[in-house]
Parts: C-alpha cells; structure tokens; sequence
C-alpha cells in the first residue's frame, strides 16, 4: 500500500513570492519502506516532512497519506495521528516532568481510554528499551535517552509513519546509534514506515532507499549504495560521500582496481584484495 | 597564552543528593598556536573543562593558568581575561537576542571596550562579519531570526570574534550543519587561526575532523584526560578509543583491519593522507612484481 503520495507539490513560505521551498516533488513512499532523505540545508527536507503531516498545506499540487486527502480538513486529525514526527532538539519535545506522563501525553489528548493509555506505555517504553526509566526525570537523562523518549512518545499513538527530521543531529556517537537501532528495529519488527532526514551519510546507507533534494526538488531517488556510486552527480548538489567510498575514488583515479566500498571494513576488503593482486 | 591545568577537579551540585563530580584530577597543557581538540563522550568532563578556560566556571580544585591568568587567584581579572579568551557554546545560534545583525554582534564589544567610537565599533562588526564570510552591507540590518541556519551560526561566531579573542574555545562548533557547512566552518576556523587567534580549541564528537584539522587533541575519559597526542597516535590506539564508547575515524578502522591481515599503512589518518599511502603500498607492490 501507498504510505505518501506527492503529486506535483509546491510550497511556498511567502505567498507573494514565487520562491518555492518544494517545488514540485513527484513522491511516492510504500508502506514499510526506510526512506533517507538528504540535501543541504534549506534544501527543501523539512518543509516536504512537515506537508505530509499537515503541518503545512501544499501551495499547489495534492499530498495523500494512506490514501487521504491532506487538503481535506475532516482528514487532518487522521493523518497527523498516523504520522508520528521527531525533531532535532530533545529538550524541545519534553512536555512532563515523568517519563511516563511524557509518553502519555499524546494518547491522553485524542482520548484514548486510561487502561488503554498504560498499555501504550508499555508497548512504546518497551520497543525503545526505555522501561527501565519509566519513572525518572527527562531531564536528567542523555540526549539519545531524551530522543528515544520522544520517539515513545509518537510510538504511543500507533502511527503508522514515523518521521525524524535530523533527530540525530544534536547526539553524540553513542546517542546516535541508540536512536539508530530503535528506528531499524520499529522498521524491521513492526514494519513502520520511516522517513529519515539526515546529513549523516553513514545513517543514509541503512535505509532502502535515498532521496536527494535540492532547490526544493527530488534530484535523486534510489537505493542508497546507488546514490553514492554517484558521486560527480552528488557533488554537484553540495553533498560529500562517505568517507570509504570518498577514499575509494581517490584510489581508483590512481588506477587501483578496487569495487564499490561504504564501510570500513568493505574498504579494507578491497584494498586487501587489490593489493594481492599487485 | 598558554593554558596549564593541573589537578583540575570540579563537583556540579555539591553536597546535594545529585553531587555528580564532573573533573576528576585534570592535567593538561595546551601551547600557544595550536589548534587543539577536545574529544570525550557525554559526561566525559570536556565542556566542564573548557567553561573552566574563561571562568564560566569558577575554579574549586587544581590550578589553572591562562596566559598571566591565575585562575586560583580571587583577584583574578575575569573581564580581560574574558575577553581575551572567547567561548562559543553548542549550537550558539539559540543565543542570538537582538532586532538586527549588527546589534548582536556588537554586543559584546559594546561591554569589552566602551571606549570605542561608533566608527571604530561599525568597521569591528563589519570585520567579524565578513570573516565568517556574511555581507555586511546586506545583513546588517536584518533580524538574525530571519536568516538561514547556517547564516544564523556564523552571526554567532561573529559576535565572539568581534573582540578578536586570542584563545578562541568552540564546543561542537559544526554540530547539525550539513556536510559542505562543516567544512566552511573548519575552513573559516583555519583562516582565523594564526592572526589575531593564537590558539583554537575545538570540542568535537566528529573523530575525522579532529584527524583533519588538530595538531593535538587530549582524550577525556570519566573527568580525566586519558590519552593526549597528535590524532595520529590518539587514532593508532584505537582499540582503546573502542572500550571508551569512542568511535574512530573511518581511516583507523579499515587501518586496524588492514593491520590485522599484515598490511601496515603508516598515516594520519585524513583521508587524502589514507588514500596517498594505500597507493603508495600498491605502486611498491606493483613495480616489486614488474622487477
């Protein structure tokens, strides 16, 4: 099943002004699929995530999630409780001095029953190995203990959607994988639709698929392994490679024969295999 | 100046319940020239150590020596000390407060030198502005909230600058730019060092901009520096980084499993330097068959 649909899409933050942030994105994302969306910033990423919610209204063409209609107002509430969101600042997204009231919070504004609401809980504190924090201050845990909450607090509406807008960007290394492995674990055990906004290319390889915008356009659409063997293309849009695969065209302009290579260890693989054969 | 930190110890919350000692016995020397880094997960006592370096944090254990600062010293002249010593925090762009650019960034040195004509003020913000690489005729006189996110961060960074610190100390400074961003910013850092900047200090959670950028980086470790070097000998150890939580730069982990298959590549772990001396490894090999 379609999980989005962007027809012809364009938004404008100035309704004077004919500078459009997206402008005219073709996009449709399946149910299930892991998504990355790349680009510079002001490239038009959080403005396409914020129409799929409703956060915005599309200046021209139609936006659909799951087959609604996001100009339809009766539809709104529908799809934004479908579409959960995370964003860049932890500290920004706490509402309750308990986590527990935090992930309620959500469930407690559209009325879910009370019996119901600690279930959510649980099922929300338990897929973001959380539980154990259960009754502790937000505002003492870490950033990545922070962002997971947060990312229980959408769980607890049983979205089908999640999308994080650079929701790693303010971790450290430990906070980023944590989130990381919580987002793929939802994708792959419940089949939760995620859209990730990202600037770390190393986060783009775990997806099924990139998405490149620039200038408020989709510029590229494929798995991410593609993407990057794509590299005159994407520096073209202001975009650098991962480090491996930067350092894997530098040896291949030298003339080594060596593959595709995005990891470490599938770097040291091919230099290990090209130096034996010198 | 020169900054000598010995037996540094710091406790948040003392005799409170949620006492947390944040600096546990901090030794460390930072030259003056150099563009040194500060590595360390969360917690780790790094943005603790660096508040200490301008005295957002009163010293209550150790000594510190900035310059001719004696921080131990309670006639401590905080206010030429501070403005020789610039601070920018994590994500400075949440600290702009004025109705125009040009406001912002004068701030601070409407507060360091009163005595500057209005003049002599105008073409310092013109300077800071265009040392980050801003137009200052065009943005002057715009609100600093209107500007991009990037533009927003090096509004920031000129409003340290403008006093033209000697030391200038930046925690995570290219956190959340995109990738082309990061690099402007390591570059603007680079131009600025070296002139009126004698010394840079970076906090970073980025392990491959410290490989490309420091001369030395000090590894702190449960509010102590437990490794202090040039990247390159911080990165050869990177087993140790591993039991710290630590990532290492993409070049010292293929470098650790190259090394474990027999192949040595002597580097510094940039990735120009890397990718030149697997090269050379290959070329050797090469013409070692063709003989």
């Amino acid at each position: 099943m379609e999980a989005v649909r962007f027809d012809n899409v364009k938004y404008s933050y100035r309704e004077d002004e004919d500078t459009f942030a997206v402008n005219g994105v073709t996009l449709s994302i399946e149910q299930g699929e892991f998504v990355a969306v790349l680009g510079r910033n002001g490239s038009g990423k959080s403005t396409l995530a914020k129409l799929i919610n409703v956060l915005l209204e599309p200046t021209e063409g139609s936006v659909q999630v799951f087959g609604m209609d996001a100009a339809d107002p009766d539809l709104t509430f529908e799809i934004r409780k479908n579409t959960g969101m995370v964003f860049q600042n932890p500290d920004n997204q706490t509402v309750a001095s308990i986590v527990e009231d935090d992930v309620a919070f959500g469930p407690e504004n559209i009325g879910v029953p009370r019996e119901e609401i600690g279930r959510r809980i649980d099922f929300a504190l338990d897929a973001v190995g959380m539980q154990a924090f259960r009754h502790a201050t937000p505002n003492r845990l870490s950033g990545g203990q922070k962002q997971r909450i947060a990312i229980a607090g959408v769980l607890a509406l049983l979205p089908k959607i999640m999308i994080l807008d650079e929701s790693t960007a303010m971790l450290d290394p430990r906070g980023r994988r944590e989130v990381m492995e919580v987002v793929k674990k939802l994708n792959r055990e419940q089949g939760m639709t995620v859209i990730l906004i990202t600037h770390f290319m190393d986060e783009a390889l775990q997806a099924d698929r990139a998405v490149v915008m620039h200038r408020g356009e989709v510029v590229m659409d494929g798995k991410p392994e593609e993407i990057f063997a794509r590299s005159d293309e994407l520096e073209t849009y202001n975009l650098t490679l991962p480090r491996a695969a930067y350092i894997c065209k530098k040896l291949r302009a030298a003339g080594m024969p060596v593959g595709e290579a995005f990891t470490a260890e599938e770097l040291a693989e091919e230099i290990c295999r090209s130096l034996q054969k010198a | 100046m020169q900054i000598v930190a010995k037996g540094l110890t710091y406790t948040y919350d003392a005799k409170s319940p949620f006492a947390a000692q944040a600096l546990r016995g901090v030794d460390l020397t930072i030259d003056e020239g150099e563009f040194f880094g500060i590595i360390g997960h969360t917690g780790s006592g790094k943005s603790t150590f660096v508040q200490h370096l301008n005295a957002l944090i009163r010293l209550t254990g150790g000594s510190l020596q900035v310059g001719e600062f004696d921080l131990a010293d309670k006639k401590c002249d905080l206010r030429a000390l501070r403005r020789r010593v610039g601070m920018v925090f994590q994500y400075p762009e949440y600290q702009l407060f004025a109705e125009t650019v040009e406001k912002d960034v004068e701030f601070g040195l409407k507060n360091f030198q009163k005595e500057l004509s209005d003049a002599d003020r105008a073409s310092a913000v013109a300077e800071a502005l265009e040392t980050v690489g801003l137009d200052y005729e065009s943005v002057r006189g715009q609100s600093p909230f209107e500007l991009s996110g990037g533009q927003k961060r090096r509004v920031a960074i000129a409003g340290v600058i403008v006093t033209k610190p000697e030391v200038l100390i930046l925690d995570e400074p290219a956190a959340g730019l995109d990738p082309l961003g990061k690099k402007e910013l390591m570059e603007l850092l680079h131009a600025i060092h070296g002139g009126w900047c004698k010394t840079v200090v970076v906090v970073s959670h980025d392990m491959d901009e410290i490989a490309e950028n420091c001369t030395r980086a000090a590894v702190f470790e449960k509010g102590k520096v437990a490794m202090c070097g040039a990247p390159a000998d911080i990165f050869r150890r990177a087993d140790e980084l591993a039991e710290m939580g630590l990532d290492v730069p993409v070049t010292a982990r293929c470098a650790r499993i190259l090394r474990e298959r027999g192949i040595d590549v002597d580097t510094n772990f940039t990735c120009d330097d890397f990718a030149r001396k697997v090269i050379a490894l290959w070329e050797k090999g090469g013409e070692g068959r063709a003989q």
